[in-house]
């Protein structure tokens, strides 16, 4: 059951509609990612980065192929397991996609009580920590509409940060983020990486954030044209050590 | 509100928090559920007063067996039937007495033209009483000739213009050329096809209504024995009586049969029932179409939910959570409003359209699993769905 790769792709492809319209988004993906390290997806739009994302994160059932995703095979899962399966996951979309009628800290919130009832005081205060942690104590009783765009994106990294995922996903996370705040965001990722072993995947045209990367693949048209390992820089900034 | 949500899922109470964040759209759901509320409620409301009013003439009479003619489904339809089947009754053990009952319609002139139509009871005046004690109290007042006990609550007539009656002095009016003096009252009210009722002593009832003789009366009332039992003697007389010209009932069966009749097979019933049945429709519809609106707005957010490792029970659980908000929240305007307009109702048409706690009470869990139902299917869309398609 257990791979040494949380992530493992194996010949996997994808289609996009049916009969005369059908068009292969993916072809023939084989990739292994390293667990704790940033790996960064890239390419031009329409190359299929975000499908790609979505299939290795159980978005999107797996019907070509393989995906063996924390050892357990995407490809034929029951509902069920993948439900299970999501909840050792966290996402960052490229749209915050909060809950627009919950204030910031209980959007935090529901990335905790996804996984049971639990103790309602403890969970309001991790919700409260990892809010402090990506500089929003003074928002966290906002409503997503009270806050600006580079808030609400932080507070959904927040969410998906609480329940500490095994891995993050994570489309375009700095696209609404100022330079210093979207290099805070990745800085947070790669520490998540070295202390906690948690494996990113992240969709990115930034290129302020590839010099952080482990490893950049580069997609075009749906294939896998090229694919580097970067050496680790050391990190300067280890802000979840703060409490 | 919300912390009491809170403590009741154990979790944020998201869908009481999304139905109260946008207060507009609240209101119109609310709305929309208080009406679909209040259109069952108007439908039950005039089936129940076509009910009340067949029946309540029944309750008039204090008796256990009532004879009727073969072809008759109410107390006014059918054939009459031979006063001799009193006589063959009375031979049957279990039988303590017996009277005829004549029954007619007399039209009452209203100021301004137009006229009342008044159900017309008669009985034996002299003898002993089948009818409730209200009346036989008065039986005194009716042994002279033309004289009547007058509903009081008839359509038409505003209830004060009995006051004089009530404090004991007669009025004559006339009726079909004839002089008739009310002398006492009694409590009735309108129905379907009346405005009101009279009650007369057999001697006046045929003095008024020439055509009819004293050997034909419209239905022969039965009292049993003590000790005997209804039902028992029912069947006795059944075997004595002939089936293809009377039919033997309890009083109670014969008000049952004449419900089930008035509902099922008489226009006015039948329409009702279909009111009833296209409110609820209406109501069902409208219940959905305020929870899929909510579910598809809210789907990112869901899809969202759903990507962090909800799944379907949450869902369902938070339409029901928002099911249960609407259903129990709009359903008090709705019962306000459904009892101002039963208020309205009764007073233009003197129909018994009263609230019942039991009318009360279905309504309220109809609302409730309408809602809770419209939410369950609401809520399939977001089932089958890829997280990824829903953004």
């Amino acid at each position: 059951m257990t791979d040494a790769a949380p992530i493992i792709t194996s010949g996997l492809d994808h289609f996009f509609g049916t009969g005369e319209a059908r068009k292969q988004a993916i072809w023939d993906v084989n990739l292994e990612i390293a667990p704790g390290k940033l790996t960064v997806l890239m390419g031009p739009s329409g190359s299929g980065k975000t499908t790609l994302l979505t299939l290795m994160g159980c978005l999107r059932d797996v019907k070509d192929g393989s995906v063996r995703l924390l050892g357990i095979e995407l490809n034929g899962a029951p509902e069920k397991q993948l439900v299970a399966l999501r909840r050792k996951l966290g996402f960052i979309f490229q749209a915050h996609n909060l809950h627009e009628s919950l204030t910031a800290t209980q959007n935090v919130m529901m990335g905790l009580q996804v996984h049971g009832r639990g103790d309602p005081v403890k969970q309001l205060a991790a919700a409260h920590h990892i809010l402090g942690l990506v500089g929003l104590a003074d928002r966290r009783d906002y409503l997503p509409g009270n806050l600006s765009g580079g808030q609400k994106q932080r507070v959904a990294i927040a969410r998906a940060l609480v329940s500490n995922p095994k891995i993050v996903f994570a489309d375009e996370p700095t696209a609404a983020l100022d330079k210093v705040s979207g290099r805070n965001v990745v800085e947070m990722l790669k520490a998540l990486g070295v202390q906690r072993n948690t494996t990113t995947v992240m969709v990115t045209h930034d290129n302020r954030i590839l010099e952080m990367a482990d490893r950049i693949i580069t997609l075009e048209e749906g294939r896998v044209v090229k694919d580097v390992v970067q050496p680790t820089k050391p990190l300067q900034l280890v802000e979840l050590t703060k409490s | 509100m919300s912390r009491l949500l809170q403590r009741l899922f154990g979790r944020l109470p998201i869908g009481w928090l999304q139905l109260s964040h946008s207060k507009a759209r609240f209101a119109a759901a609310l709305a929309g559920v208080a009406f679909a509320t209040l259109l069952v409620f108007m439908q039950l409301g005039i089936l129940g007063a076509l009910n009340s009013s067949t029946i309540a003439p029944y309750s008039f009479f204090d008796a256990d067996i009532i004879i009727s003619a073969e072809d008759a489904n109410t107390l006014t339809d059918g054939s009459n039937v031979a006063r001799s089947r009193l006589f063959q009754a009375l031979g049957v053990a279990g039988v303590a007495s017996g009277t005829p009952l004549y029954i007619g319609s007399l039209d009452f002139q209203l100021d301004g033209g137009s006229t009342a139509s008044l159900q017309t009871y008669a009985l034996d005046t002299q003898g002993q009483a089948f009818v409730t004690r209200a009346i036989a109290e008065q039986f005194d007042l009716l042994i002279p000739e033309n004289t009547a006990l007058i509903d009081t609550a008839m359509r038409g007539v505003p209830t004060s213009a009995f006051d004089g009656l009530r404090a004991g002095q007669p009025f004559a009016f006339e009726i079909k050329g004839k002089t008739l003096t009310a002398v006492g009252t009694l409590t009735m009210g309108g129905g379907f096809t009346a405005d009101g009722t009279l009650f007369v002593s057999d001697q006046t009832f045929l003095r008024f209504f020439s055509g009819r003789s004293s050997g034909a009366p419209n239905h022969i009332l039965l009292k049993v024995a003590d000790g005997a039992e209804p039902d028992e003697v029912v069947s006795r007389l059944r075997t004595i009586l002939p089936a293809e010209a009377v039919k033997v009932q309890t009083l109670e069966e014969a008000a049952n049969a004449d419900l089930a009749y008035q509902t099922t097979e008489r226009p006015t019933g039948i329409i009702f029932g279909f009111g009833v049945l296209i409110g609820i429709i209406v109501g069902i519809v409208i219940v959905y179409q305020v929870l899929s609106t909510d579910v598809a707005d809210h789907l990112s957010e869901y899809a969202t939910f759903k990507a962090m490792g909800y799944g379907q029970p949450f869902f369902l659980g938070i339409v029901f959570e928002e099911a249960l908000v609407l259903a129990v929240i709009g359903f008090i305007p709705g019962l306000f409003f459904s009892i101002l307009l039963y208020m309205g109702m009764s007073a233009a048409t003197g129909l018994p359209v009263e609230m019942e706690i039991a009318r009360i009470l279905s309504v309220f869990v109809g609302t409730l699993v309408a809602c809770c139902l419209s939410g369950a299917i609401a809520t399939r869309r977001l089932a089958g769905a890829d997280p990824a398609d829903l953004f």
